[in-house]
């Protein structure tokens, strides 16, 4: 992919080695509604979001906020209907079906649902191999590869003969990651990865991630609703309440000193592991709403660190 | 790791459904039956004509109305034409009408089912608008029609029938390919770099070949039916012998020679069922539907060879003078038929004192919502509470009659659910729903009970009680809906509610709101509580004890800060280690060329 497009810095970053790979600007997306008035139903309205390479960016917001919907933009899977998505300085918002299937080697996905997103009749070899046979990879180099992808998810050899059922979540889980990785891609949009996975199974997928991050220097959109997967998984977190971010800067301060009312009530409703702490957080809590009803409405501009 | 020997079970299991379609079909009764008997049949149309003895329409007068003979096995009819040679001649016509039809209305149906399905839009309504005008044809006078116009041609008839019935088709494939395009391994493959041909041949096709496969069987049937008719009629091709043509010649000659009516009936009828009865067996083998699922186990349940050992517990002198809830050495096992048992509880005990919330906690699979539906008595079909005791207010429940457990439930017990709004039944307003559990249990009439409703929506902090009441439940949102529910659960004033994830489908905003209701409304009424959550947040919030499950069994149990201070399972440490909450975060960025 040539990158002959001049790198723009209009926000100040450095040039070179931290030029994003990954740079959404002002995105607006809509759904077609249904019935005879077929009006547009905005989920974003002017998101901006930047990741570099090898970089985990964190989104958060809890259900309805269009995180999800910021992910399938970027996946050419959501209508966009304004700004751009640049990826590797080319624009993608509005690619053709078969650049869309070109840019399947550099952008991929890991979704939320292990049972769903991995086709139930197709063995976990047929599932690892087809988007390499989709970009003419030979049967031969498709099996080696596809050794490699389950050494490295951890998975045993023998699982490319069976079928998804006879899989545990966490394990479909690291089949879909080991597919995402196939063609060795340069992002990965994790749309809630963990959240259908148990606990002791979701640090181990966490850990998976991280291992594959420093081993390839993919990057990461991470989406979440859980600020303590998000924080410990990202580099920088936004935040996003209703189609917009409120909230942006790096993991530890907005996950653990947040500025914004919203990302502060996110930061205190979310319940902590300590009976004592957590009678603390339920009053501070209380308060923060208290002195929300007060009339103190929140400010509609973002705060960015 | 710990899931091993579950998805061992699990394995084993589904291997043995894996075997052949085909192989499952003969081993049924039925399916085998109907799958020789078309085989037969369809070996009779292929060779049948080459091998009969006589031309099916060569006249011959001096064998009108012959008796069965042995040049004549099945005698000769009002032309002298031997009957065995027109019924095995008719066998291939017949057969081969009948096919044109399926392959008419499948190459119609199935591809149009599928684009429609598959990219909705335009097309889609455009398809479904012409299946629903077709299906409102009447097929037979259309048939007649068409004969009037293209003359009797079986093949042009059976092809416009094809075309009438491919909206059957059409409808089947579009549905089911609808439910899956939604599936996220669509999306999925769409991302990998699929193009639209390959993810309908690779991942839809395969949802759609099992219907397709049932409607085929039943277009043939009818095919054959409609054909038989037409021919009976006498609207078909004269030249071609069909068991319809067979049947209405027999008909005519009904008093002279019965058994000129008897043969073609015969083959039409056993067609047309066993077609009937192989697409019901194809389903059964499926679907797995049939009687297999309620087979019984001939054994009892045996407690499993290893027992579970017995729980941490942080206070052992913690006995409960007047425990509302008092569950001892429960164990709940689900009968697998043939394989024997698979105990999902195992030697289960826990206290719940007036006024305590008590949070069971586990990953999935530990049993915890199985116990907590076996207090309910709510256990899915094939489960049942094998041993052990459950006593509510020192009365036992388990075995209590169906009728009396139901009274408890409403009154004394009450239960919150994990999923709001698939608990809330779309086609009845909030206050239908609400209102109806306050008339039939309390016998309030409807102006109280109405009054209540709205008291209690005020209660558990609705805005607009009255609103809300009016509403049907697609209006109002998950944490509205479990607001809902928990005024219904309180509606009564139980002793005791079960809470079953109570906050698992809501948003952590709406979950505080959740965890501050529950905790009023247990600090004002005293109402006793078992949690069942996975989340140590939410325990940490709420709960006074803790008991915490694997495997079926609870391993450690204790009060809540004793229990969050130092946990001594290994298992329960193993969890704590999991959390996030205090896990240091990811740190800045630093470019590739720097780390290196």
């Amino acid at each position: 992919m040539s990158t002959t497009l001049a790198n723009v810095d209009t926000d100040g970053t450095p040039s070179g080695s931290s030029t994003p790979l990954l740079e959404i600007r002002d995105l607006s997306v809509a759904y077609q509604g249904r019935g005879l008035a077929r009006r547009r139903i905005p989920v974003l309205h002017g998101v901006s979001l930047d990741i570099r390479p090898g970089e985990t960016v964190g989104l958060v917001g809890e259900s309805g906020s269009g995180k999800s919907t910021l992910g399938r933009a970027v996946l050419g899977l959501a209508p966009v209907t304004g700004g751009g998505i640049e990826f590797d300085g080319e624009d993608i918002a509005h690619a053709s079906a078969a650049r869309r299937r070109e840019l399947a080697a550099d952008i991929q996905v890991v979704f939320q649902d292990p049972y769903s997103s991995l086709s139930p009749t197709l063995s976990i070899g047929d599932t690892l191999s087809e988007p390499l046979r989709a970009r003419g990879v030979t049967r031969r180099d498709a099996e080696a590869r596809i050794a490699e992808l389950l050494d490295l998810v951890h998975l045993p050899k023998d699982a490319v003969r069976r079928l998804p059922r006879e899989f545990s979540g966490g394990q479909r889980q690291r089949v879909a990651i080991a597919r995402a990785l196939a063609l060795e891609p340069r992002l990965i949009v994790c749309d809630e990865p963990v959240s259908a996975l148990d606990l002791t199974t979701q640090a181990r997928v966490l850990e998976l991630f991280l291992e594959v991050q420093n081993r390839t220097d993919v990057a990461y959109l991470f989406i979440s609703h859980d600020l303590s997967v998000v924080r410990h998984m990202s580099h920088r977190v936004s935040v996003l309440y209703r189609g917009e971010i409120v909230e942006s800067g790096d993991g530890a301060s907005v996950t653990s000193a947040p500025e914004h009312p919203y990302t502060q009530r996110l930061l205190l409703a979310a319940p902590v592991a300590d009976p004592a702490v957590q009678a603390q957080r339920r009053e501070a809590l209380a308060r923060a709403r208290a002195t929300e009803t007060s009339g103190n409405q929140a400010p509609a501009k973002g705060t960015t660190r | 790791m710990t899931t091993a020997p579950d998805t061992l079970a699990v394995r084993v299991r589904r291997g043995r459904q894996q075997r052949s379609l085909a192989h499952r079909i003969l081993r049924s009764p039925l399916g085998a039956a109907s799958l020789i008997y078309l085989a037969a049949v369809t070996l009779i149309a292929i060779v049948g004509p080459v091998l009969v003895p006589y031309d099916p329409m060569t006249a011959s007068l001096q064998d009108v109305f012959a008796p069965p003979s042995p040049e004549h096995l099945l005698g000769a009819d009002s032309a002298g034409r031997d009957v065995l040679s027109r019924l095995v001649v008719a066998t291939s016509f017949s057969l081969l009408g009948a096919l044109i039809t399926v392959v008419v209305a499948a190459g119609v149906g199935i591809p149009a089912g599928l684009i429609a399905g598959y990219r909705g839009g335009w097309f889609d309504s455009l398809s479904t608008w012409i299946a629903g005008l077709l299906l409102s044809l009447p097929a037979i006078v259309v048939l007649l029609a068409a004969r009037a116009v293209v003359g009797p041609s079986l093949w042009l008839v059976m092809g416009i029938f094809g075309v009438l019935v491919s909206p059957s088709y059409f409808r089947v494939v579009s549905s089911a390919v609808q439910a899956v395009r939604a599936e996220l391994y669509i999306d999925a493959a769409k991302v990998a770099g699929l193009g639209d041909a390959r993810i309908i041949g690779r991942h839809i096709l395969s949802v759609v070949r099992a219907p397709a496969i049932l409607m085929t069987s039943g277009i043939f049937a009818v095919g054959i039916a409609i054909q038989a008719s037409l021919d009976f009629l006498g609207l078909g091709d004269p030249t071609m012998p069909t068991w319809g043509s067979m049947l209405s010649e027999g008909f005519r000659n009904i008093y002279r020679d019965p058994t000129l009516l008897l043969w073609p009936s015969i083959a039409i009828a056993l067609t047309c069922v066993a077609f009937t009865l192989f697409g019901t067996s194809i389903r059964d083998e499926l679907e797995r539907t049939g009687d297999r699922g309620r087979a019984r186990s001939a054994a009892p349940w045996a407690a499993p060879a290893t027992r579970p050992a017995a729980p941490e517990r942080h206070d052992s002198g913690h006995a409960e003078t007047d425990p509302v809830l008092t569950v001892s050495e429960l164990s709940v096992a689900y009968d697998d038929g043939e394989s024997g048992w698979t105990t999902v509880v195992d030697g289960v005990s826990l206290n719940i004192a007036k006024g305590e919330i008590h949070a069971l906690i586990g990953e999935s699979g530990s049993g915890k919502t199985q116990t907590a539906w076996s207090i309910l008595g709510l256990l899915p079909q094939g489960g049942s509470v094998v041993a052990g005791s459950i006593k509510f207010h020192g009365d036992e429940l388990r075995g209590l009659d169906p009728h009396r457990l139901s009274q408890l439930r409403g009154r004394h017990i009450g239960y919150v659910p994990q999923e709001p709004l698939s608990n809330l039944d779309p086609s009845f307003t909030i206050g239908q729903q609400l209102t109806e559990p306050l008339r039939v249990v309390l016998g309030m009439n409807r102006a109280a009970a109405r009054d209540r409703a709205l008291q209690l929506l005020e209660r558990v902090g609705i805005v607009d009680p009255q609103r809300t009441y009016d509403s049907y439940p697609h209006l109002i949102s998950g944490g509205m809906a479990q607001r809902v529910l928990i005024a219904g659960a309180v509606a009564c004033e139980p002793d005791l509610i079960i809470a079953d994830e109570p906050t698992t489908a809501l948003d952590v905003t709406v979950q505080a709101e959740i965890l501050d209701l529950l905790r009023e409304l247990q600090s004002e009424a005293g109402v006793a509580m078992l949690l069942v959550t996975h989340n140590f947040g939410v325990v940490a919030d709420l709960a006074d004890r803790i008991s915490v499950m694997r495997n079926g069994s609870i391993v450690e149990t204790g009060p809540t800060a004793e229990l969050f201070d130092s946990p001594r399972h290994d298992y329960t440490k193993s969890l704590f280690d999991a959390l996030l909450d205090d896990a240091p975060a990811r740190g800045a960025w630093t470019p590739r060329e720097v780390r290196a």
